[in-house]
C-alpha cells in the first residue's frame, strides 16, 4: 500500500485517493494553436522515475494535491496542495467565523 | 529443425525424450541486419515470423532484454475475442481471431486455443440493448455473436450468483462462441520456433540501451551485446514503449504505462468451461479455468501510473470481492499466485501500428489490456507495414496522428485518460 501524507488530513492509504495524472502539464491558452492542445491533451512523457502527479483525496477532504513519486519504486518524495494558496486561504477563512 | 507430430513424440519417447532438438537456436548477434525488431514478446515474435513467412525476408533479428515470454506475453489472462465494434478495431480483431483459429497448424505448435465462448454478463435492459447493438454490428460484419436470455445462461452456467439479493441481478449475457483462451507461453514459443526456422535470429538477454541516428534515420542500435546496425527497425516493447521512443530522441507518445494484475487459484476440478466477464457499476472482472484446473482471473488496473511490475493489495481485495459476488462458490478457494505486467495504455484505448518521424523506424504499441488476442494480426500487419513501407487500409487509423485528425478509436468512449481504457 502506498501511504500519502495529505497536507490537509495527514497520512492515509492511497486507496482513499483518486489518481489524476501528470502534474507537469500546462494547458495552453484557449485560443492557442491546435497543436499545442494536442500536445497537452494527448502526449505524455510517461516518466520511469520521479514524476510530479496529481491525486485527489476523494474519500477524505476532496482536495487535489501534487505528489512527487517514483514510478518504479513507488517511493514518495513530497506532497503539496495543488493550489498553492489553499492552506492559507482555509486558515484565514477560519479566522472570520 | 524437425516437425512435431504424433510420430515424433513416439520416436522421442523411445529415447526417454532426451534427444529433442532445441526449439530455436541461440545465436550470437551479427554486426548488421536488414530488419531488427526490438522486443521479444508476442508482437515482436509474430512480426518476425510474418516478415519471413509472408514477405520472404531474410536477415532479421529480434532483440529481447530478458527471456522470451518474460513480459506481458507470459503474464496475461489469455482471453481471445473479437467483440469490438469501432471501425479499425472491428476488422482488425476479427482478422486476428481468424488467424487464431488456424494458429496451431500454421506454427506446427499446439497453442491450445480453446474456443470455449466469451460470456459477458448483462444486468439491465439498457445493457442488453447496448449489447444487441454491438453484437449485431459484429454479425453484420462477418463475425459471430449472440444474446442469451436468463434461462439459456442458467442452463449453460448454473453456478453463477442468480440470487435475488445479489447487488446487480443477472438478466442475460452477450456471447461470442468463437472466443476463448489459449496458452500464452506456447504462442510465444511457437512464433519463436517458426521465426527461427525461417532464419530469424532471436537474441535473448540483449537489451536496447541506445539508438544511433543519422538525421531522420536510425543507423544502429546499442545493445547490451554490442552495436547492431540495422536497415529497418521496429519497436514492439509494450509497456516500455515510451522509454525506447525517448532513446531515439522522439519526445512524447500518447501512452502511459500502468500495471495490471492477474491471479490464479489452487487447481480445482472442472468448474467453469467458459470465459465469464462481469462488469457493472464499479466492478470489472473476468475469469476462466485453465487446463490445470486453476481459476485464472483479473480485474482493473492498479489505478496509478507505474513501472513496478508488482501489484497492490487494494486491487486484490477488489478482485476477490468481484469473484465472490459473481461466483460465491469460490469463497473458500485459495489464491496460488498473483503478479502484474506493464500495460502500454493509450489515450483512446487503441493501438499503434505505424510509421514514425524517422524514415526507417516503425512503431507497434498501445495494446492496453487487449494485446494477447491481437498478437497474430498485430504481427501480420506490422510485418506488412515494415516490408512495404505503407500501412494496410485496415490499420490506416492506427497511427500517431489520429488524435490530430479527430479519428480516435475510443471503444469505451472514456476520453483521453489512459487508465480508463480497459
Ligand atoms: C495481467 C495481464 C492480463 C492480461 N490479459 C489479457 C487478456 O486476457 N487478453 C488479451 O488480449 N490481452 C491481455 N493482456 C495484454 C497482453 O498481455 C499485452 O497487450 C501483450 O502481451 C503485449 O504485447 P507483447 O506480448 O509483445 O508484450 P511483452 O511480452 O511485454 O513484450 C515486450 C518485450 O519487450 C522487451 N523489452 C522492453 N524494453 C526492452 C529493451 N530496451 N530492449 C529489448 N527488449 C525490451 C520486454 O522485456 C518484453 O519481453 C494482459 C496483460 C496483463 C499484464
Ligand atoms: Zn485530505
Amino acid at each position: 500500500m502506498i501511504r500519502i501524507n495529505c497536507p490537509f488530513c495527514g497520512e492515509r492509504d492511497h486507496s482513499e485517493f483518486g489518481y489524476g495524472g501528470d502534474a507537469s502539464i500546462q494547458y495552453p491558452a484557449l485560443d492557442a494553436p491546435a497543436k499545442d492542445w494536442i500536445e497537452a491533451v494527448f502526449q505524455r512523457e510517461n516518466i520511469a522515475g520521479v514524476q510530479q502527479e496529481t491525486w485527489q483525496h476523494t474519500s477524505g477532504c476532496r482536495m487535489w494535491i501534487v505528489v512527487e513519486r517514483n514510478t518504479i519504486t513507488h517511493e514518495i518524495h513530497s506532497v503539496k496542495p495543488a493550489h498553492p494558496g489553499t492552506k492559507t486561504l482555509l486558515a484565514n477563512a477560519g479566522d472570520h467565523q | 529443425m524437425s516437425k512435431y507430430s504424433a510420430w515424433s513424440v513416439f520416436k522421442n519417447g523411445l529415447s526417454g525424450h532426451k534427444n529433442w532438438d532445441r526449439a530455436w537456436r541461440d545465436p550470437e548477434p551479427k554486426t548488421e541486419y536488414d530488419i531488427v525488431i526490438v522486443g521479444g514478446g508476442l508482437h515482436g515474435l509474430a512480426t518476425a515470423y510474418y516478415l519471413a513467412k509472408n514477405h520472404g525476408l531474410k536477415n532479421i533479428a529480434v532483440v529481447e532484454k530478458g527471456w522470451l515470454g518474460g513480459g506481458n506475453a507470459g503474464r496475461n489472462t489469455t482471453i481471445v475475442r473479437s467483440n469490438y465494434m469501432m471501425p479499425g478495431n472491428r476488422d482488425f480483431y476479427e482478422h486476428s481471431l481468424r488467424l487464431w483459429e488456424n494458429l496451431s497448424h500454421e506454427l506446427n505448435y499446439n497453442v491450445m486455443f480453446s474456443q470455449r465462448s466469451h460470456v459477458s454478463l448483462l444486468h439491465s435492459p439498457a445493457a442488453i440493448d447496448g449489447a444487441a447493438r454491438r453484437y449485431n454490428t459484429m454479425r453484420l460484419t462477418g463475425s459471430d455473436g449472440e444474446l442469451w436470455d436468463l434461462p439459456t445462461l442458467k442452463r449453460n452456467i448454473p453456478h453463477l450468483n442468480y440470487g435475488p439479493d445479489s447487488r446487480f441481478p443477472i438478466r442475460g449475457a452477450a456471447v461470442q462462441r468463437r472466443a476463448g483462451t489459449a496458452r500464452h507461453d506456447a504462442v510465444a514459443w511457437g512464433y519463436a520456433r517458426g521465426a527461427d526456422q525461417h532464419g530469424v535470429d532471436i537474441l535473448q538477454n540483449c537489451e536496447l540501451t541506445g539508438v544511433q541516428r543519422d538525421g531522420n534515420r536510425v543507423v544502429g542500435l546499442q545493445t547490451s551485446k554490442g552495436l547492431i546496425k540495422a536497415k529497418k527497425v521496429g519497436f514492439a516493447v509494450a509497456g516500455s514503449s515510451s522509454r525506447v521512443w525517448q532513446m531515439a530522441e522522439l519526445g512524447n507518445l500518447p501512452i502511459e504505462t500502468h500495471k495490471l494484475q492477474a491471479f490464479v487459484s489452487e487447481p480445482l476440478k472442472p468448474l467453469l468451461d467458459h470465459v465469464v466477464v462481469f462488469g457493472v457499476g464499479g466492478a470489472h472482472f473476468y475469469i476462466s479455468q485453465s487446463d490445470k484446473g486453476g481459476m485464472v482471473f483479473g480485474g482493473d488496473l492498479d489505478w496509478y501510473k507505474s513501472y513496478a511490475q508488482r501489484g497492490n493489495l487494494p486491487i486484490v481485495q477488489d478482485v476477490a470481492e468481484c469473484a465472490t459476488s459473481i461466483l460465491p462458490c469460490l469463497g473458500r478457494v485459495r489464491l496460488l499466485r498473483h503478479w502484474s505486467g506493464l500495460m502500454d495504455m493509450s489515450m483512446d484505448g487503441a493501438s499503434f501500428i505505424c510509421k514514425t518521424p524517422l524514415e526507417n523506424l516503425y512503431l507497434n504499441a498501445g495494446w492496453n489490456y487487449g494485446g494477447f488476442k491481437a498478437s497474430p494480426a498485430s504481427g501480420w500487419y506490422f510485418a506488412d507495414l515494415i516490408a512495404n513501407n505503407r500501412p494496410d487500409p485496415i490499420i490506416a487509423n492506427h497511427d500517431l496522428k489520429r488524435f490530430e485528425r479527430g479519428c480516435n478509436i475510443d471503444e469505451r468512449g472514456a476520453g483521453p485518460d489512459p487508465k480508463l481504457h480497459g
